[in-house]
């Protein structure tokens, strides 16, 4: 039917600017997408324009934006239609009563794109604005940073040139009026929350950084009108820059961080129909539903609520919730989750939980939680500077009391050497010893298309010592494919693929695969939890199709039943990525536990762990268990690294030391995740392993070196042997030589499949 | 040296315009979907026969 649409429009195009992407789900209209009531979310504009703010799942690449863009289009009445790719959110604006909102939706969701309303006021949230105002702060101090650097640079050049004094004051007052505005603009984000702190009566890391800051200046001031030879406008301001940069980028992480969780819970948000006690349906918000309540659930609809199956026989996709391939067939009495897909027939659900109890919502809480729980790491290089900052300060006050009070010094001349104790120490090199490792780490691992979400994510993966894997999607490719052990002719299996035409069930879709072009059989029926029958023919479950017991097989299997003829079975498995056997031998080698913990049946997730060695498994885990797996193996004092790919690893995702997930993994995984790596071969992960020990290394030697290096020139500075200039270059040279040494990690030594050292 | 004096004022004027240039961007809605402008440059205009169905 999408096609249809699609072709109708005269919108082939789509199909030419699709990137195909064979791991992408094909998109698959809702049988009968539910009724929203978009009124509530529509705000109207004086100009007599509405508009309304919806999720969409579904949005793969750039055509999907340009198919749901020109689409709308075409209607009347509509005046804006944007699809932003990176919140994966659509604005639709419309001339208010020229369009129904309803049918503009309806044009969208035939497509086959699920699309949920959002409240705008909540879009433009708090967090938007202060990312915002971050990255307006950052512009200022980058602007005046480079301003000021180049006048500093030519007063630098005047001390050897003779440059005269009335020049060179001039050069610092222009310093001043450009870098005193933006000091006092950009630097708000550290002097708010330290005012905060302080007021409460506790430190925090904002205040040293504001105390640098300001003090740098003031004295520069007082330097500036007292015509001395040096300022240190620069310092303060290219503090301030680099300071916001990192805050920055931090912000936007978890600014993505929330734009998913949002959409996912608008997700939730669906209408639900409910069937009366006079037996009419209804139809309601999910907030409205109660434990109790029947449920009608269509198939191609997500279950709204958790609750048990009252009527009716399906089966159902519960990959969203347990990661297992294979579908569920549930008949009355089964259970039932929140998140689930109905694929084959009606069912009536007697609720037992619905909205913030069901397990959805309990894992994307879990998630948040241990998301806080993360975001409590302190990155290393906050830990070094948490000590010395403190240090700093203390030497520099230290310096000017004892030149004027112990050596009688005049208070110019010890104020002097307080700030060559400044400008020695400034954390520059500090500052820029793990950056600077980090962005070049961060560019090698982008190279081998792995992306580095997090900026703590390499410091945590240096010290792993133990990598667990979810099972389908993350050690398998996440396709069953048909296993041909000549159990089945060709013509089998052209008889069998035909029938399969007809359904959505995975395995079916699996056989149609397997056999490149198959025609639809005619006149197929699809009977709930049992399979499809044409005629005398039926292909399904063993016992449906009445063949006997046969050796236990450890994948999904189905069978071919057809009058006078023994039952031919098809055996399937999820196989493994290409190379997932040497990934693991390789990490085994290097000394990692490795485990596998799946939601899988055991026997499978067994088969698998037997045949890639991996010694420790654990199969049929809830995400609740997978995440207290996790807990366990951190109690024990190991160090996890969780891959994983599946709505259900969520929240072992964000209860692992480090997590990473495949690119074509659910979003909120991919959310949850610190790295996220492309491509159909495991080994990102043991590249980013090396990589992040490397990189650490390279760390450690770059604090030591501006160790050493603070070591030798604080006693020197303290004792006035080093004038404010020297001071700078000194600095300046300590901070080339730890860029330098973070360099060395982008040479080609690290080749492909080289042992994780 | 006398060149400094309206040299350095264009300088920083300079650099002002690119900060108003940026601010300006970025207040605009510029920033807003990064991933999604760099495919939009991609996609052809509408053919001016389609658009007057």
């Amino acid at each position: 039917m999408a096609f249809e649409t699609v072709r109708g429009l005269g919108l082939e195009a789509y199909y030419r600017r699709r990137v195909l992407d064979p791991a992408v789900r094909p998109m698959r209209p809702d049988a009968e997408p539910p009724r929203i009531d978009l009124a509530s979310y529509t705000s109207t504009a004086p100009d007599g324009t509405s508009s309304l703010t919806l999720a969409v799942d579904g949005l793969h690449c750039a055509a999907c934006v340009w198919l749901i863009e020109s689409v709308l289009a075409r209607e009347t009445g509509v005046v804006a239609a944007r699809v932003n790719m990176s919140t994966r959110r659509l604005r639709l604006a419309w001339r208010t009563g020229e369009a129904d909102p309803q049918s503009l939706v309806r044009r969208v969701t035939d497509l086959g794109y699920r699309l949920t309303p959002f409240d705008a006021a909540a879009v433009d949230d708090a967090a938007t604005r202060r990312e915002q105002g971050l990255l307006r702060a950052m512009a200022v101090a980058g602007f005046a940073a480079a301003n000021v650097m180049l006048l500093s640079v030519s007063v630098w050049a005047g001390h050897v040139q003779d440059m005269g004094p009335a020049t060179r004051d001039l050069m610092h007052w222009i310093s001043a009026v450009i870098a005193l505005p933006a000091i006092a603009y950009a630097g708000q984000p550290f002097f708010r929350p330290a005012l905060a702190a302080l007021s409460a009566g506790r430190v925090n890391m904002d205040v040293p950084i504001s105390l640098a800051v300001i003090l740098a200046a003031g004295m520069s001031v007082l330097q500036t009108a007292t015509s001395q030879p040096d300022a240190y406008f620069d310092s303060a301001v290219t503090l301030l820059f680099f300071l916001l940069v990192g805050r920055y980028l931090d912000a936007r992480a978890r600014g993505r961080a929330r734009n998913v969780a949002a959409n996912l819970l608008a997700l939730q948000a669906r209408a639900v129909s409910v069937v009366g006690a006079d037996g009419r349906v209804q139809v309601v918000a999910p907030a409205a539903v109660r434990p109790g309540m029947t449920v009608l659930v269509a198939p191609g609809q997500r279950v709204p609520v958790d609750g048990r199956v009252s009527a009716g026989e399906s089966d159902l996709d519960t990959a969203p919730i347990t990661g297992e391939a294979v579908p569920d067939a549930v008949r009355p009495g089964a259970s039932v989750f929140a998140g689930t897909v109905n694929l084959s027939g009606a069912l009536r659900v007697s609720v037992e939980a619905a909205g913030e109890d069901t397990v959805l919502a309990e894992i994307a809480r879990l998630m948040e939680t241990a998301e806080q729980g993360r975001a409590r790491h302190v990155a290393l290089a906050d830990r070094v500077a948490r000590l010395y900052a403190p240090v700093v300060h203390g030497l520099a006050l230290i310096t000017f009391a004892a030149w004027l009070l112990v050596l009688d010094a005049a208070w110019q001349q010890a104020l002097l050497y307080a700030i060559a104790v400044l400008i020695i120490t400034c954390p520059c090199a500090l500052a820029l010893a793990i950056p600077a490792v980090q962005v070049v780490a961060a560019g090698r691992l982008l190279r081998n298309g792995i992306l580095a979400k997090s900026e703590t994510a390499l410091e945590r993966l240096a010290t792993v010592d133990t990598v667990v894997f979810d099972k389908t999607g993350t050690l398998t490719e996440g396709d069953l494919e048909l296993v041909r052990d000549g159990g089945c002719s060709p013509e089998d299996l052209a008889l069998a693929a035909g029938l399969a035409a007809a359904s959505r069930h995975p395995l079916a879709r699996a056989l149609v695969r397997a056999h490149g072009d198959a025609r639809p059989a005619d006149g197929v029926e699809e009977v709930a939890g049992c399979g499809l029958v044409c005629g005398g023919v039926r292909l399904g479950s063993a016992t449906w199709c009445g063949a006997g017991p046969s050796e236990a097989a450890d994948g999904p299997e189905l069978w071919l039943a057809r009058p006078h003829r023994a039952a031919v079975r098809f055996l399937f498995r999820d196989t493994p990525r290409r190379d997932a056997e040497r990934v693991i031998d390789d990490l085994g080698r290097c000394g990692m536990r490795v485990e596998l913990l799946s939601g899988d049946r055991p026997v499978a997730v067994g088969a698998l762990a037997g045949r890639l060695g991996i010694a420790h498994w654990r199969g049929g885990c809830t995400p609740a268990e997978k995440a207290a797996r996790l807990d366990e193996l951190a109690a024990a004092g190991r160090r996890v690294l969780m891959v994983g790919d599946g709505i259900n690893d969520t929240p072992a995702l964000a209860h692992a030391q480090v997590s990473m997930s495949p690119a074509t993994a659910a979003e909120i995984a991919q959310n949850a995740a610190d790295l996220v790596f492309q491509g159909d071969r495991l080994a990102p992960v043991a590249e980013a392993l090396g990589v992040a020990r490397r990189a650490n290394r390279l760390v450690l030697q770059n604090l030591a070196l501006a160790l050493t290096y603070n070591v030798v020139m604080i006693p020197l500075a303290m004792a006035g042997f080093v004038t404010p200039l020297f001071a700078a270059a000194a600095m300046s040279t300590s901070s080339l030589l730890v860029v330098a040494n973070a360099l060395r990690l982008g040479w080609p030594r690290l080749a492909a499949g080289a042992a994780i050292r | 040296m006398s060149a400094l004096l309206y040299l350095i004022p264009i300088a920083v004027l300079l650099g002002l315009a690119g900060l108003v240039a940026f601010l300006w961007a970025l207040r605009s809605g510029q920033f807003d979907d990064l991933d999604g402008a760099a495919s939009r440059i991609l996609f052809d205009d509408e053919p001016p026969d389609r658009r007057s169905e």
